[in-house]
């Protein structure tokens, strides 16, 4: 009878446990596995020297952190959502709904995303955007005729490039990275070939000609990673024609293994992404929800420790690490400190 | 042997001599030897992966185990405490003391390597969080020396480890080829030196900049409640759900159906129960994420199965004899099963039970949806009923993390977490295997 006793109490404990704790007090993240890096920095730093608990930084990538941030107002809903691209129209209505009106966006800085093959490979020292399309887009032009992707060596339609199979490992569509490596290479390649021109002389729209642009090839030349950097590292590991899109900050830890090239002439480094010389470059972001500023214990001081001088700085950890500072960083202050939310005009 | 040959048919006459072989006796006998060398074979290759993969999980992960430190005496005054207190980022001011002593004190020494203060701070780990702690711990040491052993920086870690040599360095900010010179001299000097690395074993989870200060304690603390909850959730459970199965309930469709669905349940893969602990206890219920309790939750019900169908296994090997007999003298169904069969299954059943859990401890699909992966396992919990409930991760989910970081230094102590989970396996499996050899009874 006691043994019935005992467990009766006990599940009683753990039914009052779980509803007192739910009053939560430590900050909760989630989101790009680009920024959970940076976010990780910050927040052990946060815990080490405030008295707020460290808060809890979960990754998933940009599109599920936002979704999750737009599940609605609430101690069991996340805080803040990392993001390595700005919140999208369609997200910022779908949190509407919910109830999430009010959303701060901070930007903490860029990050820069780069081409690497392995160290002892075969010389990709040197791309343009116009190299990676006609390597790993769906339609190319050649001969003057939009075709689909003939090539299999990068010789083939740039001599100064290795004759060796082409391989592409390009992170999945999940992941943020896509989404830059899209606008900011395969398009510029493909106005730079003259094969969105080609497609739209050949009776395509405009938009229609720019979404087969993004288009990758499916013939196993590309190949989508929806795993983490590590994975394409991984891959070029046992790959040595393998060409795989990296973060600055993952290479800069891996330069032992990984050779960088060039994007239109220009090397990539922290000095040439804040300049925005290197072409491939975005920011990184993070959402703040204004209802639990004041509910969540440290939010707010947590935003604000983020984006100080000391830590998101030129001179700071997250630099250090590899995050390009952002120049306009006090103006990001200014607007967590005045909690100023999107589209309220400033 | 020549019995078999004598009744086959196409044998009709009998064959020589019973101490000579025919060819068909021959023939079965080589066909024996046959399968005997390939069932030699098929474990030689089994033993052959398992030492490749112990070979590699040892080498990789013990290193983990070894720590590279900066061991010096350092003295804070309590002008200095205070001064370090006032600034925003105080782990640097503790830090950047700590670095202007150290160069001082190496001049003084007259060491023979030129170096300034930003290669000592590029041998350094991220330091000021452990000095900042001790002297909030321990404010009565303001002002005497104090003997620190200082994690070095993942890059000096790999230079002692084999990681990083001479010949593969880069320079870059982290560090530098003429950093290694300084190194040696240090390490000449007793100042750098290898230890044992205890705060692996009891640390928490750290930055992605600060390998050195990694630990997998505190998930091992998230998985222990998880099980806890398993174990509290899924034994009673599934002991009252298999012995009402087995015993009591009558066998009609409906029992079929509920028997088909359990098996079913145990081959069902372990993100599914993720997805749905996901919806049913964050989503639906509100429990809040990231905990232990979740978790435990979720691996409650891919244990389930696994823990009815093996008590249920272990009820039906009692003998019915046994029911009878206790039935026979008067006993009543509940006394014949709580008083008889129960306590001779039970070996069985702790012993299925030990294993679902040792699954159920290695699992990480389900914790991926549920907020265990991440920057989540921060510390430990400020109680027992706190450790159910504050966000924590789990082995293997902390594993799977830093797998995934850019530094080597992390991907090492990914392995060395490996082996601490295989720690925890092999015992829970020596202890089933233990319980089984010693109770159990056959008939």
């Amino acid at each position: 009878m006691s043994f019935v006793k005992l467990s009766a109490s006990a599940l009683a404990i753990a039914a009052v446990s779980a509803t007192t704790a739910a009053a939560r007090d430590n900050v909760q993240v989630a989101g790009s596995s680009t920024v959970l890096p940076y976010a990780s920095i910050v927040a052990e730093l946060f815990g080490e020297n405030t008295d707020f608990p460290t808060p809890v930084v979960e990754s998933g990538g940009s599109s599920a952190g936002l979704k999750r941030f737009c599940e609605g107002v609430g101690e069991n809903t996340i805080d803040i959502a990392n993001a390595s691209r700005a919140i999208r129209e369609k997200e910022i209505k779908a949190c509407a709904e919910n109830g999430v009106t009010d959303i701060m966006e901070v930007r903490i800085g860029y990050d820069g995303i780069v081409f690497a093959s392995q160290q002892t490979g075969p010389a990709f020292t040197a791309f343009e955007p116009a190299d990676i399309f006609n390597a790993l887009g769906a339609k190319v032009l050649k001969d003057g005729e939009v075709v689909d992707n003939p090539y299999t060596t990068w010789a083939e339609f740039n001599p100064e490039l290795p004759d060796v199979e082409i391989a592409g490992f390009i992170p999945g569509t999940k992941h943020g990275t896509r989404e830059v490596f899209e606008e900011k290479v395969l398009l510029i390649g493909c106005e730079a070939t003259g094969a969105m021109e080609a497609m739209i002389a050949g009776g395509m729209s405009e938009d229609d000609a720019e979404d087969a642009c993004l288009a990758v090839r499916t013939d196993g030349k590309a190949v989508d990673i929806d795993g983490d950097y590590t994975e394409t590292l991984a891959r070029i590991d046992t790959n040595p024609n393998g060409i795989g899109i990296f973060g600055l900050a993952f290479y800069e830890n891996n330069t032992d293994k990984l050779k960088v090239a060039t994007m239109s002439g220009i090397a990539p480094s922290t000095e040439t992404i804040s300049t925005g010389e290197y072409p491939v470059s975005r920011p990184l972001f993070f959402y703040v929800k204004k209802a639990h500023i004041g509910v969540i214990p440290g939010l707010k001081e947590y935003a604000q420790f983020f984006t100080h001088d000391e830590i998101a700085g030129a001179s700071g950890p997250l630099a250090n690490y590899g995050l390009v500072a952002d120049p306009e960083l006090a103006k990001t202050q200014d607007a967590i400190a005045n909690e100023v939310t999107m589209g309220s005009g400033s | 042997m020549t019995d078999a040959s004598m009744q086959s048919p196409e044998t009709g006459h009998r064959s020589v001599s019973l101490t000579v072989a025919d060819a068909h006796t021959k023939k079965r006998a080589n066909a024996e030897k046959r399968f005997r060398a390939y069932g030699i074979v098929a474990i030689a290759t089994g033993l052959f992966f398992l030492i490749v993969l112990f070979a590699s999980i040892l080498s990789q992960g013990i290193p983990a185990f070894q720590r590279t430190v900066v061991s010096v005496d350092f003295t804070l005054s309590a002008a200095q405490r205070d001064e370090a207190e006032s600034t925003l980022f105080k782990t640097k001011a503790y830090s950047n003391l700590f670095i202007a002593q150290l160069s001082k004190e190496l001049e003084d020494q007259g060491i023979s390597v030129d170096f300034d203060e930003a290669a000592i701070e590029r041998l350094l780990g991220k330091i000021g969080g452990t000095i900042r702690t001790y002297y909030a711990d321990n404010p009565g040491k303001l002002g005497d020396p104090v003997k620190f052993d200082l994690a070095a920086s993942s890059r000096v870690d790999g230079y002692f480890k084999g990681r990083v040599s001479r010949d593969t360095l880069q320079d870059s900010r982290f560090l530098q080829l003429s950093d290694l010179d300084l190194v040696d001299a240090l390490k000449q000097a007793g100042i750098i030196k290898q230890a044992f690395n205890w705060p692996f074993i009891t640390g928490a989870d750290s930055g992605v900049d600060n390998p050195g200060g990694a630990g997998i304690g505190a998930s091992v603390i998230g998985s222990f409640f998880m099980m806890l909850v398993v174990l509290g959730l899924s034994l009673p459970i599934g002991v009252a759900a298999s012995i009402y199965l087995e015993e009591f309930a009558p066998q009609n469709r409906f029992t079929d159906l509920i028997e088909v669905n359990i098996s079913n349940l145990a081959a069902v893969p372990s993100i599914v129960f993720g997805i749905l602990g996901l919806a049913v206890f964050i989503q639906f219920m509100h429990l809040p994420q990231s905990a232990p309790l979740v978790g435990g939750l979720v691996l409650t019900l891919m244990t389930l199965p696994t823990i009815i169908i093996s008590t249920r296994a272990s009820l039906k090997a009692v003998p019915p004899s046994i029911r009878d007999a206790a039935l026979g003298v008067g006993a009543s169904k509940m006394q014949a099963v709580f008083h008889h069969v129960l306590p001779l299954a039970a070996p069985g059943i702790l012993t299925g039970t030990i294993i679902g859990l040792a699954q159920a401890l290695g699992e990480t699909a389900p914790l991926l949806l549920i907020g265990m992966v991440g920057f989540v396992a921060r510390g430990y919990p400020d109680g027992f009923l706190a450790g159910f409930t504050e966000p924590n991760s789990a082995m293997p989910a902390q594993i799977y993390t830093w797998a995934a970081r850019a530094d080597v230094g992390f991907y090492e102590k990914a392995w060395g977490g490996i082996i601490i989970l295989l720690m925890f396996l092999l015992t829970m499996n020596i202890i089933a295997i233990i319980l089984r050899r010693r109770f159990e009874r056959r008939w």
